[in-house]
């Protein structure tokens, strides 16, 4: 077989590597094709027969997304038979679907919506056969609403291959088959981590995050109610593509003037808490680091479906893992105690939001009794970018003209450092700039690791700190987990040295960049884009090390004291715990 | 049995199955003839031997394919031609050795042609056309109803394993792939892809291990060809599974079968220990350095397992929902290795190619549609059973001439072939020759070898909504074409044979059929419109009737 | 009557060591499961999947997938009439209605003291003798609404209530 291959579509040349779709070489010379079920990150589930060709002259029809180009073929991708039969596919689709967008979660975000239009149906002349199915929103991160699904498989191949989860299934068959989670049960007690990639990957509104925007409007009415906000690296770089920003515009500035027009009493960000989170981890892994009888390799613990897999899963790994809590909760403890205290504010009256890219980050705040470290529930409600970016437009903010703001700096002011936490790798790369500081006291000559960069699922490298080796490894999606993790049981098993003294993981595919409650349409090319936004927030900032924050700096000196110390452990640590659940 | 060697097997071949020279009486013992009634009549015929201390043999054995007749019971007596009863309760075959053994000669009631009358096996002449002799011509089905399918000895004696001998000894892979090539086999699982090419795609590609599936899924209601081989003559399936898995290279088969059929599993499972033993299967096989091994495995209720990227699903554990060709199974297959899928009527008709050879089976059936079929003829026929034809016999020869035309005696309406996904033939096409090409012509096609007969008092609007029916039940749910198209067009047929539909539904059927045909990703899908769209093209009228008349 | 919890773990541990190391066994493993329960428990099967190594997903997307996987007691005695397509055009249908006409159930349901169960099942292999039924496992060829009568257990003959 040759490399390339050459073949004609709609009478144009195309040449292509082997092994290339007819979908691929299509876009290469821009025709268009329609697609439902195929998802840019994921394998062909071949499910809707949407993007049905023809090779000329012949009867059959190929499936686009899934059918490999062959050498000569000659391709006709639209023709009278060809756009019926494919909209009489959407007419079939449309009469299994509860048409209800007016109130849908994915209203003119939805892929199967646009189809819809695009195809221009007025009439649909089959009966409606929407199947009665109760939406599950056990988990309170995401809501599943079956009736909504067109069963393309996304979901499920995102679960169970990419995630390694296998929360989701299809039960039954023919009509009846249904999305529903393992072995028939409810979501939250499935294996499900909460990740929302499921969300992210379904082109329709039949996996949403769970909306809490209403509730966040009603204390933003409550006049009692001293309402803060915090916002997560990852957003600033994402909350921009819903309103037509190009991908990867860092829109912090706005993103603060929104949320305060929105009626929030203050705006903090949670790249402060991702500071102070490299104080104490970074801490927390020079004192492992240089004791020879405590447990390396340190793992992070600032993804909460990472925590969860953890504890479901790979329990055997607790002691390995990081006590930190993760920034967002960090920030959620000091505003109702440090910030209380400093503004002279009853605690019990503020109410703390923090916006993440992220639908586990919902079960986050109420995971164990240490999120409630302040004496009340430290973060009162998470939202998703997607959450906001609505809540936005509600309000009838004109979002591209609002002026840049400044975050309230007690809880604000953050580094380079802080804001990479969004993208895989910027939790090592932080960790390793205060820890060489922390060895060495000084930092080190080059701030980029570009080891710890990039989209390659399993990324290992090696920082050479004051003479020491530190070997490392970075792994998103939980699905690359299982090497990094099996690396070092054996290593443990046979008593030798472990391959690494530093893990990072992220659950989702890109780190929070591509986070499950991100704007929709996520593929690796936006996942790097966005990345690219925050490593330039970092290039372009003042301070690029945690430990030069001078608000941390001031945070240690009038409340905290040292890190690791009493106050921090108690407001800024948790711990785990075995949660087993059924096998995946 | 001990292992055998390439000697024994030749040996074997040299020796002349000694004349019997005590009386025969063989017992259809199939799944139809116990349903029929069977084991009390192999009981009785045993226990009226063995009181009367007769030396003769009470044999079981597979299906003669006289279905309709069962329970049947085949006489040889020392020197005389074979006599077949039908039909037989225990006390009539009591009656039988009772008769007998008191030197009276066989009884004149219940008899039905034998085998010999019916049918003539590979080796025969092949009947010239518009001679008087038998219409059926047995390749596939020469042992059944002939040897007991449980004795690997009986199998050997009728010239069994001895392909697989010369295979081993003498063939190279490429000269059994040259000898299929000028036989002209195509597969036998419906879509009649010529053998040789898929053998040689299969052993050409590259993996970690080559594997064999024989697919004996048989899923196709009404057709019950595979097991009736399956129970009547299972080591000629295996046989034809190791020479396959010597072609190939590979080292590793496995029967997929309905779990539905647990004769047929019990039959193949005993022909695989027997076949273990004697040397045939295993480590070295036949003293050489071939290595094969051979498992069964059994579906569980999905008529969608029977296409092929289906069944690798069900067989790796999964949901059995097909996935999109390219990569083929011959390719990427089970595990990802290269995978050879295989109807058990294909891998029937091997060892005779090999040991007669190729050009002989060319000569047999016509065009490209070369070598026998084997229908199950069921419905509104008369004598419901199983021929098998050489290819290019007309439709009318079948149903007509072999089954004797309609139960009640009328006049044929149609016949379907192929099933759910195959198409109606109007009365008036009966004289079309049995070939894939003719049969694709007529809106319907091959298929497995289902052949459903209909009379006057059947009513197509009602069984094209069977058939759908069935489709949509067995629809895996995995594209939206068939799992919504066909529901959808179930609920118009459902208004059309209730008389509320109206020609805008026959409109909208034709629609969804379409889209059906195009966009469905596997064979269901695209061939469940095939029944209603040959109804609507050869009766038209009986959906026309029911319509709602038009208001103008 | 459910199994018990020990007894279902003694069974699923010897089917799960027979088939765990064999390819392609998962569907076998569930078919001996049902084998001996005449259903597939919901314990038994979390734990066979636990043993042999499969998650909860792929158990239940494949039990109830099949169509003869069964997640319910199908009671003591199982009655299933053919409507394949041969046995369909020898009155099948009628068949059916008269089965549960005499049974007093609906096709896929068990009577109420758990005596019988109705099903369909499409195609048995033995269309020459259509209609055909089977009771218990036990095939009947050419029935009718008489002979099949005729042959259903009086409800008190116990019997394990395999298929
Ligand atoms: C829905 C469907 C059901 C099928 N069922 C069977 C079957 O029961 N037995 C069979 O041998 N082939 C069946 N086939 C055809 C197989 O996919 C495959 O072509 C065949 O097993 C190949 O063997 P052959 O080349 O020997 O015919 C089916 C195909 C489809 C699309
Ligand atoms: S999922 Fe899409 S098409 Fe369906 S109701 Fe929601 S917005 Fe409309
Ligand atoms: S698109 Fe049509 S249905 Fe939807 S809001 Fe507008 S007018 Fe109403
Ligand atoms: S949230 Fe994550 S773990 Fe849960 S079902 Fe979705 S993809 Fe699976
Ligand atoms: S829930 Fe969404 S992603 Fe999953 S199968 Fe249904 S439509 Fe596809
Ligand atoms: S990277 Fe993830 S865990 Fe860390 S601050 Fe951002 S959203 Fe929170
Ligand atoms: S990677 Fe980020 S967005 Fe994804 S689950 Fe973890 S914290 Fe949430
Ligand atoms: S055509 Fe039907 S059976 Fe085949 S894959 Fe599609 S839904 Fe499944
Ligand atoms: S996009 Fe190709 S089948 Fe759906
Ligand atoms: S004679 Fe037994 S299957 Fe027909
Ligand atoms: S159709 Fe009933 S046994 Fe085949």
């Amino acid at each position: 077989m040759t490399d390339k291959i050459q073949a004609t579509i709609n009478n144009l040349p195309v040449e292509v590597p082997a092994g290339a779709t007819i979908l691929d070489a299509a876009r290469q010379v821009s025709v268009r094709i329609p697609t439902l079920c195929k998802h840019p990150d994921l394998d062909a589930t071949a499910a809707c027969g949407i993007c049905i060709v023809r090779i000329k002259g012949s009867n059959k029809m190929l499936r686009a997304c899934c059918t490999p180009l062959e050498p000569d073929m000659d391709i006709t991708t639209e023709d009278p038979e060809i756009i019926q039969v494919r909209r009489t596919v959407v007419e079939m689709i449309l009469s299994r679907h509860p048409n209800e967008c007016l109130t849908c979660g994915r209203n003119q975000n939805c892929e199967l919506q646009t189809i819809a239009a695009d195809f221009g149906l007025r009439e649909i002349c089959l009966d409606s056969i929407v199947p009665d199915l109760p939406i599950d929103e056990s988990t309170h991160a995401i809501t599943l609403d079956p009736r909504k699904c067109i069963t393309c498989g996304r979901c499920i191949q995102v679960c169970q291959q990419i995630q390694d989860v296998w929360a989701l299934t299809f039960l039954q068959r023919g009509i009846d088959t249904r999305i529903a989670a393992a072995g028939d049960i409810s979501l939250a007690d499935s294996p499900c981590v909460r990740c929302g990639q499921c969300s992210a990957h379904c082109p329709t509104g039949a996996i949403v995050e769970y909306d809490e925007t209403q509730e966040v409007w009603d204390k933003l009415l409550d006049p009692d109610a001293f309402c803060v906000a915090q916002l997560a690296p990852a957003v600033r770089v994402a909350i921009g593509e819903a309103f037509g920003f190009p991908v990867g515009t860092n829109l912090t500035g706005k993103t603060y003037a929104a949320l305060r027009r929105m009626g929030f009493d203050a705006v903090f960000d949670t790249n402060f808490g991702a500071d102070l989170t490299i104080m104490e981890e970074a801490h927390e892994f020079v004192q492992r680091f240089s004791d020879p009888d405590a447990v390396l390799p340190l793992i992070t613990t600032c993804c909460p479906s990472w925590v969860d897999f953890m504890e479901k899963f790979h329990d055997d790994m607790i002691p390995h893992f990081s006590s930190c809590k993760s920034p967002q909760a960090m920030v959620g403890a000091l505003a109702k105690t440090y910030y209380a205290e400093k503004m002279g504010l009853d605690p019990a009256k503020i109410y703390v939001v923090s916006v993440m890219p992220c639908t586990a980050k919902k079960f986050e705040i109420i995971r164990s009794k240490e999120m409630r470290s302040s004496g009340f529930q430290d973060v009162d409600t998470s939202l998703t970018t997607r959450e906001l970016a609505r809540m936005i437009k509600q309000s009838g903010i004109n979002f591209k003209a609002l002026a840049e703001e400044q975050p309230d700096h007690m809880l604000g002011a953050y580094t380079g450092a802080g804001t990479i936490f969004g993208a895989t790798g910027g939790v090592m790369e932080a960790a390793l700039r205060t820890s060489h500081f922390l060895l060495t006291g000084e930092n080190p000559e080059r701030l980029d690791f570009q080891k710890t960069r990039g989209l390659d699922g399993v990324k290992e490298g090696t920082a050479i700190i004051a003479g020491h080796e530190i070997r490392f490894a970075v792994a998103h999606g939980l699905g690359n987990v299982e090497t990094v993790l099996t690396r070092v049981r054996e290593a443990r098993d046979a008593g030798t040295e472990p391959p690494y003294h530093f893990i990072e993981v992220m659950a989702c595919p890109g780190g929070c960049v591509g986070g499950g409650g991100q704007p929709y349409g996520v593929t690796d090319k936006l996942r790097a884009k966005r990345a690219a936004g925050l490593y330039q927030d970092d290039q372009a900032g003042l301070w690029r090390c945690s430990h030069e924050n001078p608000y941390i700096q001031k945070l240690y000196a009038d409340f905290l004291g040292q890190p690791g110390g009493e106050k921090s452990e108690h407001l800024l640590h948790t711990s785990y715990r075995t949660r087993k659940t059924y096998r995946r | 049995m001990a292992r055998m060697t390439f000697a024994d097997l030749a040996a074997r071949a040299q020796a002349r199955p000694a004349v019997a020279n005590q009386p025969i009486i063989r017992v259809g013992m199939s799944t139809c003839g116990i349903a029929a009634g069977a084991d009390p009549v192999f009981a009785a015929l045993n226990a009226a031997v063995k009181d009367r201390s007769l030396d003769w043999r009470v044999r079981r054995t597979g299906c003669a394919g006289m279905c309709s007749m069962e329970p049947l019971v085949e006489v040889t007596l020392p020197g005389q031609p074979a006599v077949m009863f039908g039909g037989v309760t225990p006390e009539f075959a009591t009656q039988i050795v009772v008769d007998c053994a008191a030197g009276k000669p066989l009884p004149a009631e219940n008899r039905v042609p034998g085998l010999a009358e019916l049918a003539r096996v590979a080796g025969d002449p092949v009947p010239a056309a518009g001679e008087d002799a038998p219409r059926q011509y047995r390749i596939v089905m020469r042992n059944c109803g002939v040897i007991d399918p449980e004795e690997i000895d009986e199998y050997i004696d009728r010239g069994g394993y001895q392909a697989l001998g010369k295979v081993l000894s003498s063939m190279t892979p490429e000269q059994v792939i040259g000898e299929l090539k000028t036989a002209g086999l195509r597969g036998r699982g419906g879509a009649g892809f010529p053998a040789w090419l898929k053998w040689n795609l299969t052993r050409e590609s590259k993996g970690d291990e080559h594997i064999i599936v024989c697919n004996g899924d048989e899923g196709d209601p009404g057709a019950y060809m595979d097991r009736s081989v399956l129970e009547g003559d299972p080591h000629a399936v295996l046989e034809g599974m190791i020479i396959g898995g010597f072609v190939i290279g590979a080292t590793t088969g496995f029967f997929y079968i309905r779990a539905e059929y647990p004769l047929a599993i019990q039959r193949i499972e005993k022909a695989i220990r027997q076949a273990k033993a004697a040397g045939l299967l295993g480590k070295n096989i036949l003293g050489t350095e071939f290595s094969f091994t051979v498992e069964v495995r059994l579906g569980a209720g999905a008529f969608v397992c029977g296409e092929e990227t289906a069944l690798i699903a069900s067989l790796e554990g999964q949901r059995g929902t097909p996935r999109p060709r390219p990569p083929y199974p011959s390719v990427k297959g089970l595990w990802g290795q290269p995978t050879m899928i295989n109807n058990v009527e294909s891998l029937a008709n091997l060892s005779q190619i090999v040991a007669r050879g190729g050009e002989w089976f060319s000569t047999i059936g016509v065009g490209r549609s070369t070598g026998t079929k084997v229908f199950a003829v069921t419905g509104k026929v008369k004598n419901a059973g199983l021929v098998e034809i050489p290819m290019g016999m007309t439709l009318r020869e079948v149903v007509e001439g072999i089954c004797g035309g309609t139960s009640s005696g009328g006049p044929i309406k149609a016949v379907q072939t192929g099933g759910p996904s195959g198409g109606l033939i109007p009365a008036t096409e009966l004289d079309t020759p049995i070939t894939y090409e003719h049969l694709q012509k007529l809106g319907s096609y091959m298929g497995s070898g289902g052949m459903m007969v209909m009379d006057e008092s059947d009513d197509l609007v009602e069984l094209s909504r069977f058939y759908l029916g069935f489709c949509v039940d067995e629809s895996c749910g995995k594209c939206a074409p068939c799992r919504i198209g066909g529901t959808q067009m179930l609920r118009l047929l459902d208004r059309i044979a209730d008389g509320k539909g109206t020609t805008a539904d026959v409109a909208t059927i034709k629609r969804l059929a379409r889209a059906m045909q195009r966009a469905s990703l596997c064979g269901l899908g695209q061939g469940a419109p095939s029944p209603i769209l040959s109804a609507l093209r050869y009766f038209e009228s009986e959906f026309a009737d029911r319509l709602v008349p038009e208001a103008n | 009557m459910s199994p018990t919890p020990t007894q279902t773990e003694d069974d699923v541990a010897v089917i799960a060591k027979r088939w765990k190391d064999k390819r392609g066994s998962l569907i076998m493993a569930l078919h001996a499961l049902q084998d001996r329960y005449g259903y597939v428990p919901r314990e038994a099967a979390m734990n066979l999947g636990e043993q042999m190594n499969v998650p909860l997903a792929r158990i239940y997307e494949v039990l109830t997938f099949y169509n003869y996987f069964r997640l319910k007691s199908p009671g003591k005695h199982v009655v299933s009439v053919c409507m394949g397509t041969a046995c369909y055009l020898k009155g099948a249908p009628q068949l059916l209605s008269q089965a549960s006409d005499a049974l007093g159930i609906a096709p896929g349901e068990t009577s109420e003291d758990g005596e019988y169960h109705l099903q369909v099942v499409r195609c048995v292999g033995c269309c020459g003798l259509a209609p055909v039924a089977t009771v218990n496992g036990e095939l009947l060829a050419k029935v009718t609404g008489e002979s099949l009568a005729a042959h259903l257990p009086s409800p008190s003959v116990s019997n394990d209530g395999k298929a």
